[in-house]
């Protein structure tokens, strides 16, 4: 009996509160740098793509919306030939930021993505690539790992070593 | 002439009330539960209103086929004849009522009564079987609480020596009967959200358990009837407890005594709302047991204790 006129008199006193409310259009709600929004493609310090085409992304990608072909550079680097990713069918998961590789596939804090015509939500490579270097910078995939490719010679890597060469006996 | 301008007044203060209570309760609700509420549509989301009626408007008003279809049809329209013939007897003011019935009172609880059919017919016509559930728990419901909501009316009856609702505001003028009538007026609160099966007694509709309950086949505007019903109902209850309990149009004169009326009525819906943002709905025995074990006998002693009062003052 007490408690239910307590809590109808402090449902009341709920008037007096502020409200959770975020006016959306007129005021935007602060985002989190890691909050999980469109997909981009990054560069890396040198302007060049940071993505690799291994497929990891697309294998991650829970529902399959991630679309892309490898092809090769004449210095042996790989890069996607084409990439597309349909954000009607993407749940924002961000699998693929975490299975990549080379810090090329991020999310970014930006849901602003209404569009008319669904054919619209598919986003072409040329769209999805930034200029910048995203939540990464100066990191460059080649300077610590991977085959050579005009970034680094072999065992010029960042935390790596030249090679051993086997067939010598010396110590 | 002025007869007739006076049925539309109140018919269209009743409606109005009624439809604008869809957003009063909607921005209320937010407020209590700290959010904002419908505000885009118009100033402060007042145009809601009409949105939402042009929304049901043009809903497709679909019968079902394997419903009772002139019982089906019939439903939404008893309970908007019960309540708004209702409004005919209650006072707004000192001369604005439609009429002044010698058993004013009577009338309103017969009424409430036939309004019971609208929905165990709506239920039963719609041949669904969460509808059938959810007239049947109305109907449980709503007889149980008629008892006592009938009975608890008897003291201000007693005290005021008359059914007719002017009579019973014109013997409040010495002090309203909120307080020799305090039982009964918590008795007959408590009824009326029962009787207008509203939150935390919803046990009818019920969407966690019953989808809509009664009116889960209904549609377009034959929902939008039982759904402005419901807010009739509310405004009616607050009427009448502003009527028999704090005065009706009594007050202080320097406002008119329509606005007095209009006050204390708000007050109460507003309550009605409060109870809404704040109460968990109770089981469906609980509810039966709360009204036969608690209210029923608390109703019945208040008969008797106001009564032996009465004759012990003469």
């Amino acid at each position: 009996m007490f408690s239910i006129l307590r809590s109808i008199w402090l449902t009341f006193l709920h008037i007096f509160h502020a409200t959770e409310t975020v006016e959306y259009p007129e005021v935007k709600p602060y985002l989190a740098p890691r909050y999980r929004g469109r997909i981009v493609l990054t560069r890396d310090a040198a302007r060049n793509e940071r993505c690799v085409a291994c497929y990891l992304c697309a294998a991650a990608c829970p529902v399959d919306c991630i679309s892309l072909q490898a092809t090769e550079d004449p210095q042996g680097r790989r890069y996607p030939e084409f990439f597309r990713i349909n954000f009607s069918r993407c749940i924002f998961c961000g699998f693929c930021e975490e299975a990549c590789p080379t810090y090329a596939i991020q999310l970014t804090p930006d849901f602003e993505m209404g569009e008319y015509d669904r054919q619209n939500m598919v986003y072409e490579k040329q769209y999805l690539l930034i200029a910048g270097e995203g939540k990464y910078p100066g990191y460059n995939f080649y300077e610590n790992a991977g085959v050579e490719v005009g970034v680094k010679g072999k065992g010029e890597g960042k935390n790596e070593e030249m090679p051993v060469d086997v067939k010598e006996l010396m110590p | 002439m002025k007869y007739l301008l006076i049925i539309a007044g109140v018919l269209l203060i009743a409606l109005s009330v009624a439809a604008g209570l869809i957003w009063v309760e909607r921005r209320l609700l937010s407020l209590w539960q700290d959010r904002l509420g419908p505000n885009r549509v118009g100033p402060f989301g007042l145009a809601q209103v009409i949105a939402d009626t042009v929304k049901l408007f043009f809903k497709e008003d679909w019968i079902p086929p394997f419903s009772d279809r002139p019982v089906f049809l019939m439903a939404p329209g008893i309970l908007m004849i019960t309540i708004l013939l209702t409004f005919a007897v209650i006072p707004f003011g000192p001369d604005f009522y439609v009429f002044d019935s010698n058993i004013g009172i009577l009338f309103f609880l017969g009424n409430s009564s036939l309004g019971v059919y609208s929905i165990v017919l709506g239920g039963w016509a719609s041949n669904n079987k969460y509808s059938l559930i959810g007239a049947m728990r109305a109907s449980a419901q709503m007889l149980t609480y008629e008892v006592f909501m009938g009975l608890s009316l008897m003291g201000v009856v007693m005290m005021a020596d008359s059914f007719s609702f002017c009579s019973i505001v014109e013997a409040q003028r010495n002090g309203w009967f909120i307080i020799p009538q305090f039982f009964g007026f918590v008795v007959f609160f408590i009824a009326g959200v029962a009787e207008t099966h509203r939150l935390p007694f919803d046990i009818p509709e019920a969407e966690g358990e019953l989808v809509a309950g009664y009116h889960s086949e209904y549609s377009g505007m034959k929902f939008g009837m039982f759904f402005v019903g419901e807010y009739l109902g509310i405004t009616l209850i607050s009427a009448i407890i502003a009527t028999l309990f704090f005065g009706g149009w009594l007050g202080p004169s320097f406002l008119p005594p329509v606005f007095w009326f209009l006050l204390k009525t708000f007050f109460f819906i507003g309550v009605f709302i409060l109870l809404r943002a704040s109460l968990p709905r109770p089981r469906y025995d609980q509810l039966m047991k709360f009204g036969w074990k608690v209210l029923f006998p608390l109703a019945l002693l208040n008969l008797l204790v106001t009564g032996a009062v009465l004759i012990f003052l003469k």
